[in-house]
């Protein structure tokens, strides 16, 4: 198996942590590991985790970070081969068959049997079903990259278990079987990452088929180094502070804790409105970015002047 | 690393984690390219490739600490002091080649090389340990019980017969130096006896780090497999068996039913929506191939969206029951989210909604304050059925199952069947899960043998294993 030399980003596990930083990604050590084996072993990675984590963010850095092409297949209910491998160009072989049509006389008229006619037409059938109608689709897009690719097979969890099996010969194989053009395999493996929120049990066959990497919600320090990475401007005191809350905020009993991305955009918000530091009524103003649920909100709102305390003491030791 | 691997794989498939050949190889190929020197970042490519859900990683790194740990090894102050009494004579060390199999026992229990019985133990008997271990196949421990017996298998492959016989043989010659009892004999019988002490701490040591060996393996190999059997025993055992459930027994269960409605979950979640073979959606078809001139090359098919499950669930919470409701309660809210519409009642002479109770406090909590308020009274399914086509009479439609839980003894009140019988008509299915077993039904003051031919199915129900089966059924009506 000759993979060529691989990019400097998967020369080795410190590599890839490295690349990552370099488009701002903050890597975890099993983020890495994964991604470096995945590279290795030729195997998808799937991630799982709750929304708003990064998964998804994990594969776009890495395409930026590597240099590959970013091939993208948002699953969701009724995804069939035709979105999502390749499709005809009905529209063209339409066309084309009018052409056809008119110019028949002309392409048959020199023969003189059936036979020979029908061996003239036979040509012509073959032009149709050939790559010039073909309409490529993510997964075939991945395969025929030249220059290496990260293919996103986002939220799997929403499509249907046919889907699934589609996925298999795609997954194992890295190639594609198109019955009126053959079989078309990948010239370099493109760097697969099925994402899941685990809206519903995955198949056995596909979860054995890949690695698995769980991302969870992110411990205080990896979130402070992300936050610095993600919101540069923001001040020191307030990020700890700001750490401190949403970390105890997800320790409350609601029903969709904020994870990164809410974090995110309410240190961009706090920024936005230049809060030097947290205090309780900007944080009863602005807790509809890190909370999205009515009742989430309805069950902080008492417990708020109790965990500012708790962030703000945490942070001024 | 082969067999290291494969050990710990084998040691993985015990504690309940799966893991086939091909992820082996992957794992194989990952540790590979990792290396061995990282014992952290080793965990880490180990787990990526075996562990597929976030449970089975909790289990991998349950295991991968307890397999890869340093060989248990069993230390109390006395071996100390014998090991070192031992290890204190030069003369064993040197003549360890040339030795019969009682001297290089001894030098093993001894320690061996003094200078490497650090904090490692013992590194010549961990060695032959494990050795012996694999002889005799210590990995297929299952129950501790075997601890004993495979740790004397262990010992005897290692051949502590030959010290034992010297043993048995220096203390006889010790009784009759003793009988003899002459003055001239003094210095035979005092080397006898210093053999004697050190055969014989040899002889315990031995067993001791035999044991601690053995009982490290079953912790690793024997201990899942054995709470896997106790859970099965646990889980078909009948609810009203004589005796109470002890309260590991009790956790178990409780394990067990969230496991059981998380395969049922599962199970039931997986299709919401079902393609109607051949019948083509004619109004999307048109509209998707506009573009080609109304020549269909694009078919849309119709579909039919699977009704989610509506359960209402009826309990008796009399004396009787109670231990079944639990458990029924337990399943019902640990399927919420397969289960649409979820609502429970409890009676025993009145009938109350306990949806509140059951969703607002911890499961324990709740489940005692719905016993205190609604149970004690004499059970009366007549007035409950009528209390419910009073007061709750909305909540069943033609998607609902209703679930009724009970002995169907009703202390010979008036059973309502006019009213049943309206209730069963407008649900979808009524399921009485019955806790006396069927030759008693009728018998005394059952009314089970008159609300029967009303329900869709009727089935004993007295153990957490028919549980799981009733619902499952009970589910299967709305694929």
């Amino acid at each position: 198996m000759n993979l060529g030399t691989p990019p400097a980003g998967l020369a080795s596990i410190d590599a890839v942590t490295t690349a990552l930083a370099g488009v701002g990604y903050i890597s975890t050590p099993a983020i890495s590991t994964a991604v470096y084996l995945a590279h290795h072993l030729r195997k998808p990675v799937l991630i799982e985790g709750p929304a708003g984590v990064g998964k998804t963010e994990l594969a776009v850095s890495a395409a930026r970070a590597l240099g590959f092409a970013l091939l993208r297949l948002q699953c969701y209910e009724g995804l069939d081969d035709s979105k999502a491998l390749y499709e005809w160009k009905y529209g063209k072989q339409l066309l084309y068959t009018q052409i056809l049509k008119e110019k028949i006389g002309q392409v048959v008229g020199a023969a003189d049997s059936l036979q020979a006619s029908f061996t003239k037409l036979a040509a012509f059938e073959d032009l149709f079903f050939s790559r010039d109608f073909l309409e490529a689709r993510p997964l075939l897009q991945a395969m025929e990259q030249p220059g290496g690719s990260v293919l996103l097979i986002d939220e799997i969890d929403k499509s249907e278990e046919a889907f699934e099996a589609l996925l298999l010969e795609v997954l194992a194989d890295y190639q594609v079987t198109i019955p009126e053009i053959g079989t078309i395999t990948a010239q370099v493996p493109p760097l697969v990452l099925l994402t899941s929120n685990n809206t519903r049990e995955l198949g056995d066959a596909l979860k054995r088929r890949c690695l698995h990497l769980h991302i969870g919600y992110p411990q205080p320090e990896l979130e402070r180094r992300v936050l610095q990475a993600r919101v540069p401007q923001i001040a020191d005191r307030l990020l700890v502070q700001l750490v401190a809350f949403v970390q105890a905020l997800r320790l409350e009993n609601i029903r969709k804790p904020p994870s990164m991305a809410e974090a995110v955009d309410w240190a961009r918000t706090l920024l936005l409105l230049h809060a030097p530091a947290l205090d309780e009524t900007l944080v009863r103003d602005t807790l509809n970015v890190l909370l999205k649920r009515e009742s989430d909100i309805a069950e902080v709102q008492g417990r708020l002047p109790l965990l500012l305390k708790t962030a703000t003491a945490d942070s001024a030791r | 690393m082969e067999r290291a691997l494969t050990g710990f794989v084998r040691a993985l498939r015990a504690a309940g984690a799966e893991a086939s050949p091909g992820e082996v190889i992957d794992a194989a190929l990952a540790l590979e390219l990792v290396g061995y020197a990282d014992r952290g970042l080793m965990q880490t490519a180990l787990a990526t490739a075996l562990a597929k859900s976030e449970a089975e990683k909790a289990i991998h790194d349950r295991v991968f600490e307890q397999y890869f740990a340093p060989p248990a090894v069993a230390s109390s102050d006395q071996t100390d002091g014998a090991t070192q009494d031992a290890a204190g004579e030069p003369a064993e060390a040197p003549a360890r080649t040339g030795l019969s199999d009682v001297d290089a026992l001894m030098a093993l229990a001894a320690g061996g090389d003094p200078r490497q019985g650090g904090q490692a133990g013992n590194p010549a008997l961990r060695l032959a340990l494990s050795r012996a271990a694999q002889q005799v196949g210590l990995d297929d421990i299952r129950f501790q019980s075997q601890i004993n017996y495979f740790s004397q298998r262990m010992l005897e492959t290692l051949g502590i017969a030959a010290l034992e016989a010297r043993l048995l043989q220096r203390l006889g010659q010790a009784d009759q130096a003793q009988r003899g009892a002459s003055g001239a004999q003094t210095g035979a019988e005092g080397s006898i006896t210093a053999e004697i002490n050190a055969l014989q701490a040899a002889r315990s040591e031995l067993q001791r780090q035999a044991a601690a060996y053995a009982n490290q393996r079953y912790e690793i190999f024997g201990q899942a497999a054995t709470e896997a059997f106790l859970t099965e025993v646990v889980v078909t055992r009948r609810f009203n068996q004589q005796g109470r459930l002890a309260p590991a027994d009790m956790e178990r269960m409780s394990a067990a039913v969230r496991r059981m409605a998380k395969r049922l979950a599962a199970k039931h979640s997986r299709r919401q929506r079902i393609r109607q073979h051949g019948q083509l959606d004619m109004r999307r078809t048109l509209r998707a191939n506009a573009g080609h001139d109304g020549v269909p090359f694009n078919l849309h098919f119709k579909y039919k969206r699977r009704d989610k499950p509506r359960i209402v669930a009826i309990c008796d919470v009399s004396g009787s029951v109670a231990p079944t409701v639990r458990f029924l309660l337990l399943f019902l809210y640990a399927l919420q989210g397969v289960v649409s519409d979820l609502r429970s009642f409890a009676f025993s002479n009145q009938l109350r909604d306990v949806g509140a109770p059951l969703e607002s406090l911890p499961f324990e909590a709740a489940l005692q304050q719905i016993i205190d308020e609604v149970g004690g009274g004499s059970t009366d399914y007549g007035q409950a059925f009528i209390d419910l086509h009073q007061r709750h009479f909305d909540c069943i439609d033609r998607r609902t199952t209703v679930l009724i839980l009970g002995d169907g003894r009703s202390n010979y009140a008036d059973p309502q069947l006019h009213v049943f019988a309206e209730l069963a008509q407008r649900a979808k299915r009524v399921v009485w899960l019955c806790t006396e077993p069927p030759g008693r039904w009728g018998s005394g003051d059952s009314c089970m043998l008159q609300y029967r031919p009303l329900c869709s199915h009727v089935s004993y129900c007295a153990s957490a294993a028919d549980l799981e089966r009733v619902i499952d059924e009970a589910l299967e009506a709305y694929a």
